[in-house]
């Protein structure tokens, strides 16, 4: 026990000596924080149109002013000619092109139906997706208000309609940086618990300094203690940390227990600092390191369902989710700061997180040598 | 039993196909309170050599003992009676000099109180810079500091891997002066060194090359087994000169030493050394000299090279 004591107050001191980490603990997830959920917004507004107007006539104008007062659409041009709008989609001016043709009015009108044309820009597959979306349910809107004008009264709707209403639970303003907020944070948790801690394992062997430490009577056990229990505690202290960013600049107030929260969390740093010691164990220069943790890294986001969702990845994407301890923790923060679930809602992604810890850990002590 | 003894320890690096062999079946042993040298130049082996006496390596044959323990059973007991220091200075950067210490003594259950006689010459070297960090010392504070750590838990042996190399020379004639303090005390100490110089500092030495000893002995006694005339000369042309000599019928061989090329003489090679200095017809010196570990290193290895 004193030996560790000693280990870990040489480790404390070396932390705090070292800007860099105090950086990376203190401004990084602040920053990150503050800026990235900003940035990763996924409503798309500012969608450029293009119109081609062939009618000229007061529905086309009530269509086009009703389209750009969505606020999702920013009118670029009217063009004389399909081709011309082509131009000012291939020039990128435009993302969308709105085609209304001859007649669109006295069709309408007449015969009851009338045809429009829409051309999207799909290199951005989601803007594209999301504009078409947007314009047909702008559209229908105003096909409603059409059919409404001319249907005679006391006349009943011939056809019957469905009507649909949501209701957004959890997340009734669909904000979604209650969504982003807590997911960034975990990553921000992965990072300080595994990355920092390679790193600093490895930066000892890059140094020399575990040979001297190797000589000494210290115990296995003895070192790699004095190497995970910092970490874990500054994992935990970039938690907090990051729950009252979440808390004071986006008001986020976890709907379940932060209890909850730190429990998960301090299984779930085990699991990832069980990794970081692995990594350790096979690198022997910083470089190396760096390089499989960011590689890591990537995989973690990309697979962990920050971004996108696990459920509508191909089946293989969603076997390797489940081996990602990140994946785990981005559910249950969500679970816990939105929904409010409990310690008995999350058992088994609990149960799982331990079990790859343990499995991790454990590799990691078995391939960890005093001697070569 | 000595404190150390190696027996025919093998070493091998690399897999079956570029496998490199450090160490060839090296044996010897070293005496209680003895100050041994290592003596041999970088790649012969001993840095792998030290490794394995302090647990840090396994050998691929033979067995060695430290202090009476077995390097491999006796691992733990070991590491609790050697210091080691390695060739590169390896302490932590960022914490000062006291705490480097101070850590080292802790880990190994003792204060710097308790050892504090061992380490007091040179340590109250370094004290007054205490406060500063490891990283911001000159090299030959470093070495101190590295010495001190070693020793601050009064092992019984201490291993030090080319503690001068890189140092300047009046750091490394006041090294060797700690250490002959040192073995005062009856610490078991094991030094290697490039340095041929340094083999005389040694209570015995051992000559090490391509992983094999070549001669186990006292510094003089290394000298005696030379047993052959040497001649120093020097003129005007050197390289000329020293092919002269090399080409010459009296003479074994010839090499560079100093401002002087040495010439080791076959039996009455005297005469014929003297006709060609004469031939040249350049102004000359040539006197008899006594040869050092450095000369007999090379008639060993010119030895080995003929076989």
């Amino acid at each position: 026990m004193r030996t560790l004591k000693f280990l870990l107050q040489k480790e404390f001191r070396q932390i705090f000596r070292n800007p860099a980490i105090l950086r990376i603990i203190f401004v990084m997830p602040m920053i990150q924080l503050l800026i990235l959920p900003l940035a990763a917004d996924y409503e798309v507004k500012n969608i450029k149109l293009a119109v081609v107007d062939h009618d000229h006539s007061s529905y086309s104008r009530q269509l086009i002013s009703k389209i750009t007062a969505s606020g999702y659409f920013k009118l670029d041009n009217y063009n004389g000619s399909y081709k011309e709008a082509l131009q000012e989609v291939e020039k990128d001016h435009a993302d969308l092109v709105l085609e209304i043709p001859d007649h669109f009015e006295k069709n309408l009108v007449k015969e009851d139906a009338s045809t429009l044309f829409i051309a999207i820009n799909a290199i951005n597959g989601v803007k594209a997706g999301l504009g078409s979306a947007y314009l047909q349910s702008i559209i229908r809107d105003f096909n409603g208000q059409v059919r409404e004008e001319w249907v005679q009264f006391p006349r009943f709707s011939p056809e019957t309609q469905v009507m649909v209403t949501s209701s957004n639970w959890f997340n009734p303003m669909m904000n979604y940086r209650y969504f982003m907020v807590p997911g960034i944070l975990v990553i921000l948790v992965t990072l300080v618990g595994s990355f920092l801690a390679s790193l600093n394992i490895v930066k000892e062997k890059e140094v020399g300094t575990i040979e001297q430490i190797n000589v000494t009577p210290v115990r296995k056990y003895q070192f790699i203690l004095g190497k995970l229990i910092p970490f874990w505690l500054l994992g935990l202290f970039v938690l907090t940390l990051g729950l009252g960013v979440a808390r004071f600049a986006y008001g986020i107030i976890p709907a379940g227990s932060l209890f909850t929260i730190y429990v998960f969390a301090a299984v779930f740093l085990l699991a990832v600092l069980g990794l970081g010691l692995l990594v350790s164990t096979f690198c022997s220069t910083q470089q190396q390191a760096i390089l499989i943790s960011f590689f890591m890294m990537m995989v973690f986001i990309l697979l962990g369902g920050l971004y996108t969702s696990i459920e509508s990845m191909p089946e293989w994407a969603q076997w390797l989710t489940k081996i990602n301890p990140v994946s785990y923790f981005i559910d249950v923060m969500r679970m816990v700061v939105l929904k409010g679930s409990g310690l008995a809602d999350i058992k088994t992604h609990l149960l799982t997180v331990f079990g790859i810890a343990v499995l991790l850990n454990g590799w990691a002590v078995v391939s960890y040598r005093k001697r070569s | 039993m000595g404190a150390v003894t190696v027996d025919n320890i093998v070493k091998f690096y690399g897999k079956k196909e570029a496998r490199v062999t450090a160490l060839q079946g090296l044996s010897f042993d070293v005496q209680k309170g003895e100050l041994f040298g290592l003596i041999g130049p970088d790649g012969a082996g001993k840095t792998s050599l030290f490794r394995i006496l302090t647990t840090l390596l396994l050998a691929d044959a033979g067995t060695a003992s430290v202090d009476g323990f077995d390097v491999v059973k006796d691992y733990k007991a070991i590491r609790n009676r050697v210091g080691y220091m390695p060739g590169r200075f390896s302490l932590y950067q960022d914490l000062s000099v006291r705490e480097n210490l101070e850590f080292f003594a802790t880990i190994f259950n003792t204060t710097i109180e308790e050892n504090y006689e061992l380490v007091k010459d040179i340590y109250s070297q370094i004290e007054p810079f205490r406060d500063r960090k490891a990283g911001k010392l000159s090299g030959g504070m470093k070495q101190k500091l590295a010495l001190s750590c070693a020793l601050i838990h009064r092992p019984s042996v201490l291993f030090l891997d080319e503690p001068t190399t890189g140092v300047d020379a009046v750091s490394r004639k006041e090294f060797w002066e700690m250490l002959a303090h040192l073995k005062q005390q009856g610490i078991t100490i094991l030094v290697s060194t490039p340095y041929m110089d340094e083999a005389a500092r040694c209570d015995r030495v051992a000559l090490m090359q391509e992983g094999k000893i070549m001669s186990v002995n006292t510094p003089a006694g290394i000298v005696n087994e030379f047993g052959r005339p040497l001649l120093a000369v020097k003129n005007t042309n050197m390289l000329q000169l020293l092919q002269a000599m090399k080409s010459c019928e009296g003479v074994e061989d010839a090499y560079p030493f100093g401002e002087y090329h040495h010439v080791v003489l076959k039996p009455g090679g005297e005469a014929a050394v003297k006709t060609i200095l004469e031939q040249m017809k350049m102004p000359y010196e040539q006197h008899p000299v006594t040869p050092d570990v450095e000369d007999c290193f090379m008639a060993l290895m010119r030895n080995k090279d003929g076989q």
